[in-house]
């Protein structure tokens, strides 16, 4: 008997026991699956170019894709505004899958209603889900503002958001007054990126539309951070950053503390976030950048139609890419950046130097969103690093020309590849025909860790297999210095693993390194 | 054991009040129907006796009707009930989450069903397969798609034991014909391909999802049985509705090995479709999720003629209750296997007992779970002591409900469908030791201070079933309720006292 009172045995050493492992035999022997042989046969072949060019030709199937879909980035947005209620219309089982998403990813509360919409809703519409649904949601949660998204089942049967807001206001589900921005997100149209640059537009779009604020009456620069898994630790830092510089900044949905509540005692449903007041005070703004170019690229295009300067980042992470950011920042404010900056990215550089030796020629396959990606192969680039496979699922054409553009500037890039609109069992025969020594990427490369032996190192959304990474930054200097920290553990503990058997492999098991 | 109890039922009668307080009217009437406190049945020993044992209470709600728009609803969709539940955990068949990228992708291996095989070679039950519909497969319809879909398929996993087309919402709103397609994909490859209409938008919730997925299993799975390679014995047995979660499905097979029987397929954790297609060869079905296999088990038993009963593997006095309820199917000798399995495991039991039992006795518990747990787990929590005061199923039916009543003593709060607002309100009030629900309940729960543990995926933890799987059970309970952190979350210098010097 494996198990004891003593000593319970978890799963993972339960099922190693004999009895299982007998019974696995036993089962195996009956259950018709393929034989063995036939197994690692295939097991082989799926590690060769053969196989590789198979798997490039697909142009229907799709397997294990690096994007979701478009309301998961509305209800991310949502959470980045002050009591606000994300009101997801459609069928409900789409809201339960976006909280549970996110959940997992930041280990947090995370809400949002659906209207919950059946068949009758799918023959007649959704109106009569969106009157009653505002009312219930307004009188029951009690927020500031409702955002509404869409669904793929909304948007097929073509329901009209604005209209159908407009009647429930007129039947007093919330007041006239009461602000209800909204934006098409379709699921079958771009990726979770889009949903979040349509949400965030949207609500620009609800404050800014009748409101007299001239951009530029206001010093004050808008940031939209992007769809950001790493928002808690990241907008703050960008925070710390522009209170050292002493801009006056607005954050255009900070999710920060949405996604970041205490424990003690008390269950807040809304926390933080970027106030109705601030939003409309934005669109006197100076300028609005984007800490993501591909996440926002509608929200700045609205922000130059109302005259404001606008600019956008690749996520600044590293060296320089902060020093853009920081510099765009200085001349957009006309704020010095202050001497303790300078220390910062000069201890990152110091920390990077103390590192190079081991960082020099190493090869990786970066994956995720195309901002993500071209931050961190841009951040591998200077410590000397080849980003060798550049993968893309929700990456189109253009950034692969940007992508291209990075390699060439830097003697590292030179047999570096960038791969759009590709998923993980795409990037598991790069890394079968042509190794790398680390992955960098999100949970999902666990898999292809387990598969290829390639280490995997976690730096974007989602994280659902390790704890709190999120709350650490991964932009600014400071950030940098963490990335580049996350990198070298991994490194180092491949490294002894590799030396450690006593005996055998451990002559370069070093103390020092 | 803690049997005797009895919840504060009119306490919770007032909480119910005041949740409804806050709906508008209309919704408040709707929600009302869905409340209730267990009464206690007039005499428990003129009680009836149904399967489940005397009926203690009668849990009247209305269940299985739509949730109303615009509160969180804890339930998911058809296509969560479909892929997510019964067909995804089949382990060597590609399942296509066929239409947009999202449903595939967030239920991707987030259900822990485990399962053996070499993932990508001849077992897919961790890999997000999709169609990934665009725009122009809206516009276009998405069947030509498919097909393409399939060949790649073949190309890509050839070992693939058979394929099922899992459709998202869209699917059904263009009118695809997925059935003709897989029809006749299926003849061209000569694999079993299974269409599941599962669309999002149908029924209520998972529910409906369970039953689509049945009747596909009915439709084109069944038809093949006699053609399936397998010698019957006297003893087999199907274990039906266990997904395998962290093992479940394990935990139980080995029981009922060690009983004497042999299981000719596990539906669907770790399960091939082989296994499927032999099932109506076996003498009987054993069912533990009612809620989402009662179907299938029902049309077994109308077609071949085979017997099915439910059990329970929760806790101690259910799985003994259970081994000698299937025992005493098979007649003597397996009944006396029975009692030596039941033997063998009783140190083990007692000694469980006898670690955990002081620690956790009298604490009160709160479940709000899906389709069998929110009764079946009761006995577990009582077997170590605990009580359990207010449970509800997502999309249990009605005769869920009525069940639930030979488990639940009187008081406690039933909620069925219950939206986040009012299990905030009623865990709020009630303050329980312990909330077993799930991941989008684990947090604001954990925020007031309150232990949880997620009663879905078992928290990453498991098996819960069997034997071992209560060791482990009871472990998780001690150790979510016991734990330091707890006593932490009150500042000490926020309670208006003086200060402290705690430094010497």
């Amino acid at each position: 008997m494996p198990q004891s009172a003593e000593k319970i045995l978890d799963h993972g050493p339960l099922f190693r026991e004999p009895e299982y492992q007998e019974m696995f035999a036993r089962k195996k022997a009956c259950d018709g699956a393929a034989s063995i042989d036939a197994t690692a046969l295939q097991g082989e072949y799926t590690k060769g170019w053969e196989y590789r060019e198979k798997n490039f030709a697909r142009e229907a199937l799709v397997i294990n894709p690096a994007k979701a879909c478009q309301p998961l980035g509305a209800v991310f947005a949502a959470a980045g505004f002050e009591k606000t209620m994300s009101f997801v219309h459609g069928s409900q089982g789409c809201a339960a899958y976006f909280r549970s998403h996110l959940s997992r990813h930041f280990k947090e509360p995370c809400t949002a209603v659906s209207s919950s919409m059946t068949e009758d809703a799918a023959v007649f519409g959704g109106l009569n889900n969106m009157v009653d649904g505002l009312a219930n949601c307004y009188a029951l949660y009690q927020p500031k503002m409702i955002t509404v998204s869409t669904t793929c089942m909304a948007e097929v049967i073509g329901d009209d958001l604005h209209g159908f807001i407009g009647t429930a206001k007129a039947k007093g589900s919330v007041p006239e007054d009461f602000d209800v921005p909204f934006a098409h997100t379709p699921s079958f149209v771009g990726s979770h990126i889009d949903g979040y640059d349509n949400s965030i537009k949207g609500i620009l779009e609800h404050f800014w539309k009748d409101n007299a604020a001239v951009a530029g009456s206001s010093e004050t620069i808008n940031i939209v951070p992007g769809f950001d898994g790493f928002c808690v630790g990241n907008n703050r830092e960008l925070a710390r950053i522009l209170g050292l510089m002493g801009v006056s900044y607005t954050f255009i949905g900070d999710a920060a503390d949405q996604f970041d509540t205490p424990s003690d005692g008390e269950y807040r449903m809304y926390d933080g976030g970027t106030t109705i007041d601030e939003l409309k005070a934005a669109k006197g703004a100076k300028a609005t950048i984007a800490l993501q170019h591909w996440n926002s690229r509608k929200t700045l295009d609205y922000a130059a139609n109302v005259g404001q300067e606008t600019a956008s980042f690749h996520y600044p992470l590293g060296i320089r890419a902060t020093d853009e950011l920081l510099m765009k920042i200085s001349s957009l404010s006309g704020k010095a950046i202050p001497e303790a900056l300078r220390l910062e990215r000069g201890r990152l550089v110091d920390a990077m130097a103390d590192s190079q030796a081991y960082l020099h020629g190493k090869r990786y396959a970066i994956f995720g969103d195309p901002d993500f990606v071209q931050a961190m192969a841009r951040f591998i680039l200077e410590t000397g690093g080849e980003p060798v496979h550049c993968l893309s699922t929700n990456g189109g054409k253009e950034w692969a020309e940007n992508m291209r553009k990075l390699f060439d500037s830097s003697p590292f890039g030179k047999d570096c590849k960038a791969h759009e609109h590709k998923d993980l069992w795409h990037l598991r025969s790069l890394l079968f025909t042509e190794p790398v020594d680390f992955v960098i990427g999100n949970s999902h490369g666990k898999y292809l860790e387990r598969d290829t032996g390639t280490p995997l190192i976690r730096l974007t959304f989602p994280i659902f297999d390790r704890h709190h990474h999120h709350r650490f930054p991964v932009i600014g200097y400071q950030g940098g210095l963490r990335v580049l920290t996350t990198i070298l553990d991994k490194l180092f503990d491949k490294l002894d693993a590799e030396t450690n058997i006593a005996g055998d492999t451990d002559i370069s098991f070093d103390l020092t390194r | 054991m803690s049997d005797s109890y009895e919840n504060d039922g009119k306490a919770h009668e007032q909480y119910i009040t005041e949740v409804l307080a806050q709906y508008p009217e209309k919704f408040a009437k709707r929600r009302k129907k869905h409340l209730a406190v267990a009464k206690a049945v007039e005499a428990v020993s003129d009680a009836p006796v149904g399967e489940e044992g005397p009926l203690l209470t009668e849990c009247d709600v209305k269940s299985n009707i739509k949730s109303i728009p615009g509160v969180m609803t804890i339930r998911g969709c058809a296509y969560a009930g479909s892929k997510g539940v019964v067909w995804g955990p089949v382990k060597d068949m590609v399942h296509i989450s066929h239409g947009p990228v999202g449903c595939g992708q967030y239920s991707w291996s987030q259900r822990r069903n485990y399962y053996v095989g070499t993932t990508g070679i001849d077992a897919f039950g961790t890999m997000q397969i999709t169609s990934d519909f665009q725009e122009k497969d809206i516009v276009f319809g998405g069947d030509k798609k498919l097909d393409k879909v399939i060949d790649e398929i073949e190309q890509m996993f050839p070992l693939n034991g058979g394929i099922s087309v899992q459709s998202e919402c869209p699917i059904g709103l263009i009118g695809d014909d997925i059935e003709a397609v897989s029809r006749r994909k299926g003849k061209e490859i000569g694999k079993t391909i299974v269409p599941v209409r599962c669309e999002g938008f149908r029924g209520v919730s998972q529910s409906l999802g369970h039953h689509i997925a049945n009747d596909a299993i009915r439709d084109w799975v069944l038809d093949k049985s006699a053609e399936a390679e397998w010698e019957a014995g006297p003893y087999d047995v199907n274990i039906v509705g266990d997904y395998n979660i962290g093992g479940d499905a394990w935990a139980s097979r080995r029981l009922l090995e060690e009983m004497g029987l042999r299981i000719c397929g596990n539906w669907s954790g770790d399960a091939t479709l082989a296994e499927m297609e032999r099932a109506p060869k076996a003498k009987l079905n054993l069912i533990h999720c009612y809620r989402s296999m009662n179907y299938i088990c029902r049309h077994m038993e109308e077609k071949y003629g085979i017997p099915w009963m439910e059990y329970n593997f929760f806790g101690p006095s259910q799985i003994a209750a259970s081994l000698r309820k299937i025992a005493k199917h098979f007649g003597p000798e397996i009944e006396a296997k029975a009692e030596e399995v039941i033997a063998k495991y009783k140190p083990l039991v007692d000694s469980i007992l006898e670690k955990f039992g002081p620690r956790l006795k009298g604490k009160k518990v709160m479940l709000y779970v899906g389709g069998l747990r929110p009764r079946h787990v009761m006995t577990a929590y009582e077997d170590l002591g605990m009580e359990i005061a207010g449970t509800g199923y997502e999309f249990g039916h009605n005769d869920d409900y009525q069940r639930t009543g030979h488990y639940a003593k009187p008081g406690t709060l039933i909620y069925d469908d219950v939206t986040g607002y009012e299990l905030e309100k009623f865990v709020e009030k009630i303050r329980p030791d312990l909330v077993g629900s799930g991941i989008k309940e684990k947090y604001p729960v954990q925020k007031m201070g309150i232990p949880f543990r997620q009663m879905h995926s078992w928290d990453y933890s498991g098996p819960y079933h069997g034997y071992d799987g209560f060791a482990i059970f009871a472990r998780d309970m001690d150790l979510a309720i016991n734990n330091p952190v707890w006593a932490l979350f009150d500042a000490p210098w926020t309670d208006g006292g003086e200060l402290l010097a705690a430094a010497e």
